[in-house]
């Protein structure tokens, strides 16, 4: 009888679980309903900026990342960086004398909540734009929501590029800007003939490989002796290490994300293949992944980033000291933090430009803006919404932190790469 | 000694070293799913506590006592048994022995757990990995030839997995403590008319399957991650190898490790790594079902 009592008791918690759920998309769709004459209400009191959040005193924006589950080991910075560029923008009087106030939604690392969150953002909270995302998978959920309510995202992340939206400006590098300088690099510098790709299994590091094998091949004339994917979240790296061992590539280009990460670096090590003896280039380790990796285990290896820690300029100099400020003397910055510290900067240059919060003249006014402040040194947004940037090449060290060795000059993004595909 | 050979003495060695990683992360959940019936999701958040015991010890010996650096590592996996298994008496205490004649409510309720878990370690530990630092002997490699590298931290988990594999056997066959176990799981009523304490047993059982993730865990920090859901990335090969094995045989379990880690090292060799786990689960997929009792059956009157 208590059994069956204490059982019941569950289900019916269950239940009420369930239902919770299903209400909050009801809410949802009861939201999106009642848009219309919410936004048409709050029009008339912010004088023409579209239906948005926007009064005399402030501008609401969102930030859309996740704060929990898997992705937030990587979000985490990039949430860190968004906060004190707001803080930063507020402090010098915000956009147009309106201060930035944050609405903070968490994604929990589930795509269908990202869009469910970016729609109540849009809808319910008449964002003017949102700063987020960090996997393709987050944004391509998002990306329909934004397209719909013609929102705007600032979407910090290295990726895979093949992708272009009215809605969205992308602040980290699309794949030919990360991957094609440092190959050239790499190729010069150690006369490598022979290469070894290997990556996590899904998008970005395929299509990245994808454009790297094109590169090495038709450009480079090089050859690629292994093409490797490994499940995410795979631990057990030995066999591979003996595959790169039997092949003895002049270079291992490495897109393994994740735990993963950690596991494919220690068992490297394990096996006695240092920097002494292999050379490695990667484009999916930068300062945040080395907390948990630990520099011991990757000294010497290559990185391929737009952006280090430890660049030398005075952007950066101020950047690093405001984010430890804030954060901790032991705070590490990785290139995605960077790029997310760029998007409220950005936004703030379209919005002065366009004289409005409205979302149509702000992405009309946006393209050819230079910032000349961001810690990278200079970036221009491109009329295909992403950013001129240079590429950095950083050599890994025991503390944890790149020493740049490579530095190219400013390239043009070009997502839809002729000729990679 | 040429190239190739010193590949395919690399190679074995490295599908003994799967193998006992998959032992060592199967061994307490052979005796907590296996032997008690648990289905434990949050199995994979006491590995975790393994691992975060060891970072926290490497923390503490590097600051305060760098003497202490070099064998901290030994410390760390005792006290993550402790640490681990203490959790999972109160574990069992407070939910576990709520459920055990419900164990579809059990796998609600402990992955329910897992979530906890995971966002404890989070607030706690922050979200971003860390890093243990190990002592450099641990990370280097014997080289018994030019050409051979046998990674030390392998030999390490061997050994520790062999340690435990025999205690675990000589505590379940030769000890009062083994037979209570057993009796009790085989036939809880009749064990308990007989005078076995059973709750007490039930309690014991789960901590020390708990206790042996925490021990997984610690010495899993030399081969891979130490976040919050590092535990989760082990949690399905876990359940892998303890089905596949045949839930209640520890033998199965130790026979199904070996497979598994023999076919996917093999295979990882010929092919690309996505596609000897598509292999691989194929074939246990396979076997499953001309056997849905796994390798080893008890074969017990019920």
């Amino acid at each position: 009888m208590h059994r069956s009592l204490n059982r019941e008791r569950l289900t019916t918690v269950s239940v009420a679980a369930l239902l919770s759920i299903l209400q909050l998309g009801m809410t949802g769709c009861k939201d999106s309903s009642k848009s219309v004459g919410e936004s048409q209400a709050s029009a008339a009191t912010s004088g023409g900026t579209g239906g948005l959040a926007v009064t005399e005193k402030e501008v609401v924006v969102g930030q859309l990342h996740s704060a929990t589950g898997t992705m937030a080991i990587s979000e985490t910075g990039s949430i860190e960086a968004e906060r004190l560029a707001i803080e930063q923008i507020n402090d010098m009087g915000g956009i147009l004398g309106r201060k930035m106030r944050i609405i903070q939604e968490d994604g929990a690392s589930d795509w269908p909540t990202f869009a469910e969150k970016a729609k109540l953002l849009l809808e319910a909270d008449h964002v003017a734009s949102v700063f987020g995302c960090w996997t393709s998978a987050s944004r391509k959920a998002v990306l329909p929501v934004f397209e719909k309510d013609n929102g705007l995202l600032y979407y910090p992340t290295f990726y895979e590029g093949l992708e272009q939206s009215k809605n969205v400006f992308y602040t980290g590098q699309e794949a030919t800007q990360q991957i094609l300088a440092g190959l050239d690099w790499i190729q010069k510098e150690k006369n490598a003939k022979t290469f070894y790709l290997i990556g996590s299994d899904y998008i970005w590091p395929r299509t990245s490989n994808k454009i790297a094998r094109k590169h090495i091949e038709n450009v480079l004339h090089g050859t690629v002796v292994g093409e490797e994917y490994y499940p995410l979240g795979y631990t057990q790296f030995g066999s591979l290490i003996n595959k790169i061992k039997a092949q003895k590539p002049d270079v291992v280009y490495a897109i393994v994300v994740g735990g993963s990460n950690v596991s494919f670096y220690k068992q490297l090590k394990a096996a006695g293949v240092t920097a002494e003896n292999q050379t490695l280039l990667t484009i999916s380790v930068t300062e945040d992944e080395m907390l948990g990796i630990g520099g011991e285990n990757m000294v010497g290896y290559y990185a391929a980033m737009k952006y280090f820690q430890s660049l030398d300029n005075e952007n950066n100099k101020k950047f690093v000291a405001a984010f430890k400020a804030k954060y901790g003397p032991n705070s590490v910055i990785g290139d995605v933090s960077q790029a997310a510290y760029l998007g409220p900067w950005l936004y703030k240059l379209g919005v002065e430009k366009a004289q409005s919060f409205d979302v149509d003249k702000v992405v009309a006014a946006s393209p050819g803006i230079e910032l000349t402040t961001a810690p990278e040194g200079y970036v221009k947004i491109h009329p295909n919404h992403h950013l001129w940037s240079k590429l950095r090449v950083g050599l890994a060290q025991a503390d944890g932190q790149f020493k740049v060795v490579y530095e190219s000059g400013l390239l043009e993004p070009n997502p839809f790469p002729k000729g990679y595909q | 000694m040429n190239i190739s050979a010193a590949i395919w003495a690399m190679q074995a060695f490295n599908g003994l070293s799967t193998f006992c990683v998959l032992l060592l992360m199967a061994l307490g959940l052979a005796i907590v799913f296996g032997q008690m019936g648990v289905i434990n999701m949050a199995h994979g958040e006491f590995l975790t506590i393994g691992a975060y015991t060891t970072y926290l010890l490497s923390e503490v010996s590097e600051r305060w006592l760098p003497a202490f650096a070099n064998w901290y590592f030994f410390v760390a996996i005792a006290v993550a048994f402790v640490l681990a298994g203490s959790l999972g008496l109160v574990v069992e205490h407070l939910m576990i022995r709520k459920l055990y004649r419900r164990p579809l409510d059990t796998l609600l309720a402990t992955w329910g757990l897992s979530l906890i878990m995971q966002q404890a370690f989070r607030s706690v530990f922050g979200a971003r990995e860390v890093s243990a630092k190990l002592p450099d002997w641990l990370m280097g490699s014997l080289k018994p030839t030019a050409a051979i590298d046998i990674p030390i931290n392998g030999l390490v988990v061997m050994g520790l997995t062999t340690l435990l594999t025999a205690g675990v056997l000589f505590a379940l066959f030769y000890t009062r403590f083994g037979i209570d176990v057993r009796a009790t799981m085989q036939n809880r009523t009749m064990a308990s008319a007989v005078g076995i304490n059973t709750a007490r047993i039930d309690r014991l059982a789960f901590g020390l399957g708990c206790g042996l993730a925490g021990v997984a865990g610690a010495a899993f920090t030399t081969i891979g991650s130490t976040g919050p859901t590092s535990g989760s990335l082990y949690i399905v090969d876990t359940f892998l190898v303890v089905v596949f094995g045949g839930a209640q045989s520890l033998f199965g379990t130790i026979a199904s490790a070996f497979t598994i880690a023999q076919t996917q090292a093999t295979t990882e060799f010929f092919m690309t790594g996505s596609m000897a786990k598509v292999l691989t689960l194929s074939l246990v997929i396979l076997i499953l079902m001309a056997r849905p009792q796994g390798l080893f059956a008890l074969k017990v009157r019920r």
